[in-house]
């Protein structure tokens, strides 16, 4: 427990939807949230990072989480937006923007109501999540970005 | 402030460094050559001054005790000997570590190379005792009690007398040097009503004759060295007494200008009052003045010139292509809208704007040019270490030093081609005693050459060694199933397999055949700036590496076309033409997949099947044939679109896998388009399908 204390302390955190689950996001990592844009494949890249979009003049590649949570990968709705945050990749600050359903909401997510992600019991990859909070009977999957990045 | 002050001597002590380590080469190969020793010198007692100045005590203390060991390799006390160049290389290298240590820090490595600088002093001085007054050198000698000549010209700040300086007691100061004639240049002197009362706009020619040494005119100075102009010359007894010149400034009652005119004509000391005579003469305008500032600091005592550049930082320039690039991708888009709207006015402002952008781009461009020198320079005192390392005496040649490139590739390309001249010197050149056998000259060469070819640079290191061993690597390949037994491989594709990174490990190739050491990495390297590497070898002549490299990594013309419902852009500089794909020879599926271009066989891939494309294909197929080096292919697409200024943005690690894209950019209506790797889909097509000739 002890481990994972430093890691979910109290945070701002962005909510999102995906599959009908809810993902929360460091807010500070997060630079914008985009309504849906064009997105260019890359061939041979496989489905997680499967395409570019252009961020202000940037090219970010698009991440589609739910391939590493196992997850159904559906055709865009009105209501989904792309994330754009920034993360350590391979100890450089990269734009990554991340396919979410729905965004919901900046929040205080308090450090008592995380919990570390269970060994057992769950449908995800336990590395892959860093913990569970707890909020109004719901689940708050919180997941670390860092693990699943560096999977690639 | 003094921050900034201090990053700022530091660039600059990184240029002196440079100049220094130069002239110690240089002086290497003509230990008698005064100028090296005077630009050896200079550049000490630069970073000597300014060092101290910007509080970097250590490092001024240390080139002090170099300075003083090559004031008297100046005066001809000493001579430059292999063994004083050595250390002073040495200590040049020391000098560069004290610029990055915290200032303070204990210096035990310092005082090793001041003990060994002072006994091989010591031993020069003796030896040079020994060889008596009958030497040689005594004829540039100014020994104790002898006195010398020098011609001083210097020009104070304009604010010199506001800020408390009186040239009178500096003309005392060197009066009481020894006999000293001054006079006052005053054709700087503005009209009377543009006149400040306190300016000062007087220069001052001095002859003095002193026994002191060039040091003591220095300390005159050493407050006020920084806002003037001095230069310092040296008389010698025989020019002093038979040019006109001299006698005309030590009679000093003749017209200041007279003396300007007349000193002009004279041969030697010509070039110096010239570019005076432009600073005094000229309209100097305030940035001039700044610039000319700029410049002492850079070589306190050289003679004083205008200045034609200025030092920015690289960091800078690459924000200002970063806002050319989204320049041109805005302007792009403009072009687009201007072009759907049917509006003639819009159009003309849509056109001026392209050119101005498409100019604005070349000129940057151009500011980030570097020439190559600047990176051929570090190589020699590479070849040196390790011709003496490895007891190898290797000649460095260069060529095309000229050529300019891409500051950004430059600093990339550096450590690659570190790794190329070691394998050429370490394993390329024989030894002596094998190159004596073989008939060869004792003395290996490594020649690197640059020359600019279209849109490409060529860089190649080139020894006369013995060349690679094929069937060493052939057997090497072949057992580690890198190759199949028996293979008919070109000279080419056997060669690549040095770059393979399994290759490297082996030492049993490397000590015969002798390459494999890191040519993994080197061709990792040359790959990131989107560069291929070319190996030719001949037995007992020779190896030549040449990497062929693109002038920029930032912006490129491409070639639009679309595959399925993506669109891709292809580099121009590698498109040879395009042809449309017949329906006989897309008909033949599967295994045969050539064209006939004018009698060659080309191999062609589908870049819908490349890439997966479940769009319908076009009816009409076009093959755009690319070609990097002798290799060609041909890529078949959809539709050719046009060409397009690409401006380059490399993709995220997590596309790092991904090799058939070097990168991607963003078109005129906001999407991203992937860029083709060239080199690498050759590569592949030559996989596919070995290249054949027609017959």
């Amino acid at each position: 427990m002890a481990a994972v204390t430093s890691d979910t302390s109290s945070f701002q955190a962005l909510t999102f939807g995906l599959q009908g689950e809810i993902f929360a996001l460091d807010a500070d990592s997060v630079r914008e949230i985009l309504d849906v844009i064009p997105v260019t494949e890359v061939p041979g890249a496989g489905d997680f990072v499967g395409g570019l979009i252009n961020v202000r003049g940037k090219v970010a590649p698009l991440a589609d989480l739910r391939v590493k949570f196992g997850m159904e990968q559906q055709p865009h709705t009105t209501d989904t937006r792309f994330v754009v945050v920034e993360i350590e990749l391979a100890g450089e600050p990269t734009i990554v923007a991340l396919l979410a359903d729905k965004a919901y909401e900046v929040t205080e997510i308090g450090a008592a109501s995380i919990e570390e992600a269970p060994a057992i019991g769950m449908r995800w990859r336990a590395d892959y999540v860093k913990g569970i909070a707890k909020r109004d009977g719901e689940f708050i999957i919180i997941p670390d970005m860092g693990r699943i990045f560096a999977a690639g | 402030m003094a921050q900034d002050a201090a990053q700022c001597f530091r660039q600059e002590a990184q240029d002196l460094f440079e100049q220094l380590e130069g002239a110690l080469l240089d002086l290497e190969q003509t230990p008698d050559d005064h100028d090296l020793i005077d630009t050896a010198f200079r550049a000490l007692h630069t970073i000597k001054g300014s060092g101290a100045m910007f509080g970097f005590d250590a490092l001024a203390g240390f080139a002090h005790h170099l300075e003083s060991a090559f004031d008297r390799v100046r005066s001809g006390k000493i001579a430059a000997s292999a063994e004083l160049i050595g250390l002073a290389l040495a200590a040049k290298d020391h000098m560069r570590g004290l610029l990055d240590a915290a200032t303070g820090s204990p210096d035990p490595a310092g005082a090793r190379l001041i003990a060994s600088l002072e006994a091989t002093l010591g031993e020069a001085a003796a030896s040079a005792a020994m060889r008596g007054p009958a030497a040689p050198e005594s004829e540039a000698d100014a020994g104790p009690g002898e006195t010398t000549t020098y011609r001083l010209r210097f020009r104070l700040g304009q604010d010199a007398l506001r800020r408390g300086i009186n040239p009178l007691l500096l003309l005392d100061q060197l009066r009481d040097l020894g006999a000293c004639t001054v006079v006052g240049l005053t054709d700087a002197i503005p009209p009377f009503d543009e006149m400040e009362s306190d300016g000062c706009y007087i220069a001052w020619d001095v002859v003095l004759t002193t026994a002191a040494r060039r040091n003591a005119i220095d300390d005159v100075f050493i407050f006020v060295i920084d806002d003037m102009e001095l230069t310092v010359q040296r008389v010698s007894d025989g020019e002093a007494s038979s040019r006109i010149g001299d006698i005309l400034v030590n009679r000093g009652d003749v017209a200041p200008d007279a003396i300007a005119a007349a000193l002009g004509q004279i041969p030697r000391l010509g070039e110096l009052l010239v570019a005076d005579g432009a600073i005094t003469d000229g309209a100097l305008t305030s940035a001039l003045a700044e610039q000319q500032h700029l410049r002492e600091e850079t070589s306190a005592h050289a003679p004083a010139r205008v200045s034609d550049s200025i030092r920015i930082q690289a960091q800078h320039l690459d924000d200002l292509m970063d806002r050319v690039g989204e320049l041109v991708i805005a302007q792009a888009r403009l072009k687009q809208l201007a072009t759907g709207l049917d509006d003639s006015h819009l159009k003309s402002v849509a056109e001026e704007i392209e050119r101005l952008s498409n100019e604005l781009r070349d000129t940057t461009m151009g500011i980030r040019m570097v020439p190559i020198a600047s990176l051929f320079g570090r190589f020699r005192r590479l070849v040196r270490d390790l011709s003496q390392e490895l007891g190898k005496s290797v000649l460095l040649t260069t060529a095309g030093e000229d050529t300019e490139l891409d500051n950004t590739v430059i600093e990339r390309l550096a450590d690659p081609l570190v790794h190329l001249i070691r394998n050429s010197v370490d394993h390329g050149l024989e030894p002596a005693a094998q190159r004596r056998a073989a008939g060869k000259s004792e003395h290996g060469t490594v020649h690197l050459s640059a020359v600019h070819s279209g849109a490409e640079v060529l860089i190649s290191v080139k020894d006369d060694g013995g060349g690679l061993d094929r069937a060493r690597i052939r057997a090497r390949a072949e057992e580690r199933g890198l190759i199949p037994a028996g293979a008919k491989l070109s000279d080419g594709e056997l060669f690549q397999c040095i770059f393979l990174p399994g290759f490297s490990t082996a030492q049993t190739v490397t000590s015969v055949s002798g390459r494999g050491v890191g040519m993994d990495v080197v061709k990792r390297a040359i790959e990131a700036l989107r560069g291929q590497i070319d190996i030719a070898s001949h037995t007992g002549q020779g190896t030549e590496v040449t990497l062929r490299l693109p002038l920029t990594l930032a912006i490129i013309d491409g070639l639009l076309v679309r595959v399925g419902r993506g669109r891709y852009v292809i580099p121009l500089s590698a498109v040879e033409e395009c042809v449309e794909l017949s329906p006989e020879d897309d008909l033949r599926h599967t295994g045969r997949n050539f064209l006939d271009i004018r009698g060659d066989l080309v191999p062609f891939l589908r870049l819908r099947e490349e890439f997966r494309s479940a769009a319908p294909a076009d009816p009409y197929q076009k093959v755009v044939i690319v070609a990097t080096g002798d290799r060609r292919i041909g890529l078949v697409v959809d539709q050719v679109i046009g060409d397009h200024q690409t401006v380059i943005k490399s993709l995220s690690k997590l596309h790092a896998d991904v090799d058939s894209f070097s990168g991607a950019t963003i078109l005129g209506d906001g999407t991203v388009a992937l860029i083709l790797d060239v080199g690498h889909l050759v590569e592949r097509g030559q996989t596919v399908e070995p290249t054949r000739q027609a017959s």
